[in-house]
């Protein structure tokens, strides 16, 4: 290996490559935009969605409404509702989603109920259906406010206060650090992302700096060059390489960008309550390096299977099955109780993306990290060296 | 200096089995002289010059260029040699100048010299004018001329041109074929393969004829005239070719 001759053709490859505008589009285009976009973007089509079923109220269908005159009159006056009148269709028109709930109320409701006889209110709602169910919960929180009422009234006349029913509260109170809480938010999906982010970066400069060759005819000139092939195929993995880390480097600095705008961070992560939540620095940079030798494989095997390959076209066809393979485990980490143990600690992909979840956990298992970052070096060298040969054979190259 | 010994290369193919692409192929090219490949489609042209220019491996036999053996010795052989062909494009997104600098640093040469070696050529090439315009926006007679220099960059003794004239138009090809003359006048060792008999006849002094894989015949246009009784090299040709199968 000549580490000039490498330099020269970095640096050739980094010129080609930041004038492809398909490879800069995949590599910094696209990781820029998609958190903001996907955050910004969902955000805004779920706030316009709430503001309209708030504009439009829930469309109730009240049946056998003499039968409790007082709480169908609560329902009535209650806001966000709008009371159609009563027809036998009602469950049809939930199903053609014209109509968001009905509600039922058994005959002799009301004289049952203050002869204390338990009765039942059917609420007819269209199951999973999202402004059925806001219908639903709507109605809960009335009828329940009125049981309420019934419940004070009765405790009353008996000479009771309402603490009665509730001798004791209870509450929750998180004791946690803000980094185990942003930790554990965070530590599933955010190995996912960077594999994936990662893979992506590497994919469209393999594809272009081997097989692309081979499809433009440059792949000859070069050959005929006194270059030696491993320092050819060092100088192009380098690239393939950076291309990858540019990419995992741009989306976070986007992540970490749209995470700390203050009204996304609120409108994220108000539902998990207040508590404090902060992402550990130290955890974030220790992913990112257990993520270097799988960023190389990523590049070696990315490089190896285009350079085989005879056509850009075909190397994409096999590099998206590829996609799941490493997309798959690299979902490990977002399955709960899935913990990371000696055996798992050898299994690419899946590795890193188990002990990432510890670490930004705060937990810190040296000896299956040591076990992780080994074997995923490991691996980084068979690609690696498997690339190289690919280069060394005339078969591979002129595969045509 | 060329000199090839029992040059032999083998392709297999899982359908069709071993090929002998080229089979024991014996020749010798001079310095200041012109060696011609003269064959049809699938001759096993290409193949032996690719195997010149180390780009492929010989199965067996082998060959020495300028000296030094294609086997052991491939990046000095390359050092040594300017490969031109149809197939060797330029890349696109590079400018012509980026183009030839980059062969040029790919042969060692560096700041000033390499600086004075790319000015030389483009003027003697005449591409000042589109110097830093990129390739893929040059016409064919353009990019001709940046091939050739991107060849001469690191002033070669010997020369391989594999059929450099296939799919031009007459200006482009007349380029090309003067400059393989201005090769041989300054002395260096030029081979070059074409089916096209009339190039061969005005360019060549030593001709080889290959077919098969194998070389049929060979030596200066007057001994293979004399050979076959033929003034034509189309008809040396038919009849060589006829005679060995």
């Amino acid at each position: 290996m000549n580490p000039a001759s490498i330099g020269v053709i970095y640096r050739k490859e980094l010129t080609d490559t930041l004038r492809d505008r398909r490879t800069i589009l995949s590599t910094i285009v696209l990781p820029i935009l998609m958190f903001p976009v996907l955050t910004l973007g969902f955000g805004f089509v779920a706030a316009k969605s709430m503001q309209k079923v708030h504009r439009e109220g829930s469309t109730i269908m009240l049946l056998g409404e003499t039968n409790a005159p007082t709480l169908a009159e609560t329902v009535r006056k209650a806001e966000g509702i709008r009371i159609i009148p009563p027809s036998d269709d009602y469950a049809m028109r939930i199903g053609d989603k014209k109509l968001h709930a009905a509600l039922e109320f058994p005959s002799q409701f009301e004289a049952d109920v203050n002869a204390n006889r338990q009765q039942v209110v059917k609420i007819y709602n269209f199951a999973g259906e999202t402004r059925s169910q806001v219908a639903v919960s709507l109605l809960r929180r009335i009828l329940g406010g009125y049981r309420d009422q019934l419940v004070e009234a009765r405790l009353m006349q008996n000479g009771l206060s309402k603490e009665v029913l509730r001798p004791f509260e209870s509450k929750e109170e998180n004791v946690a650090p803000p980094e185990k809480v942003g930790g554990n938010a965070i530590g599933g999906l955010f190995p996912y992302l960077i594999i994936f982010l990662c893979f992506m970066g590497a994919l469209a400069p393999a594809i272009d700096l081997t097989v692309g060759e081979k499809e433009r005819g440059t792949i000859e000139t070069i050959l005929a060059s006194p270059v030696n092939r491993v320092d050819l195929v060092v100088g192009k993995f380098l690239m393939v390489f950076t291309a990858s880390i540019v990419t995992a480097a741009v989306s976070l600095a986007s992540f970490a960008l749209t995470f700390s705008l203050p009204f996304l961070a609120a409108m994220e992560f108000s539902r998990k309550g207040q508590v404090p939540f902060d992402i550990s620095v130290t955890g974030v940079a220790a992913v990112l390096f257990m993520m270097l030798p799988l960023t190389i494989m990523f590049a070696a095997v990315l490089m190896t299977i285009s350079v085989w390959s005879k056509t850009s076209k075909e190397a994409n066809s096999y590099v998206a099955p590829l996609m799941l393979l490493v997309l798959m485990p690299a979902m490990a980490a977002l399955v709960p109780g899935f913990d990371l143990n000696a055996r798992l600690a050898l299994i690419p992909v899946l590795n890193v993306s188990l002990v990432s979840r510890e670490v930004l956990t705060g937990n810190y298992p040296w000896l299956l990290i040591l076990l992780v970052f080994g074997s995923s070096c490991a691996y980084a060298a068979s690609a690696l060296s498997l690339v190289v040969a690919a280069f060394k054979r005339e078969s591979i190259l002129f595969r045509t | 200096m060329i000199e090839a010994t029992h040059l032999t290369k083998v392709f297999s193919d899982r359908k069709r089995g071993d090929i002998r692409a080229v089979d024991g192929v014996d020749f010798r090219c001079q310095p200041g002289g012109i060696y011609g490949l003269l064959g049809a489609n699938g001759a096993g042209k290409t193949t032996t010059l690719r195997l010149l220019a180390t780009i492929l491996q010989p199965t067996s036999g082998t060959a020495r260029v300028c000296g030094f053996d294609i086997r052991e010795q491939p990046e000095i052989v390359r050092a040594h040699v300017g490969f031109l062909s149809t197939a060797t494009a330029l890349y696109g997104r590079l400018t012509a100048r980026e183009t030839v600098e980059y062969f040029g640093r790919l042969n060692g040469l560096t700041g000033d010299k390499l600086r004075r070696r790319v000015e030389e050529l483009f003027a003697l090439l005449e591409i000042g004018a589109f110097a830093d315009r990129r390739c893929d926006k040059l016409s064919t007679g353009m990019k001709q001329r940046v091939s050739i220099a991107r060849t001469l960059v690191h002033d070669p003794p010997v020369m391989i041109f594999d059929e450099p004239t296939l799919g031009l138009d007459v200006m482009a090809a007349r380029t090309i074929v003067g400059f393989i003359r201005d090769c041989r006048s300054h002395g260096k060792t030029v081979i070059f393969s074409s089916h096209v008999m009339s190039e061969v006849q005005k360019l060549c002094d030593h001709v080889g004829i290959i077919h098969q894989g194998k070389l049929l015949a060979q030596g200066t246009l007057a001994e293979l005239r004399q050979r076959t009784g033929q003034a034509d090299l189309e008809e040396i040709f038919v009849q060589t070719v006829e005679v060995a199968s």
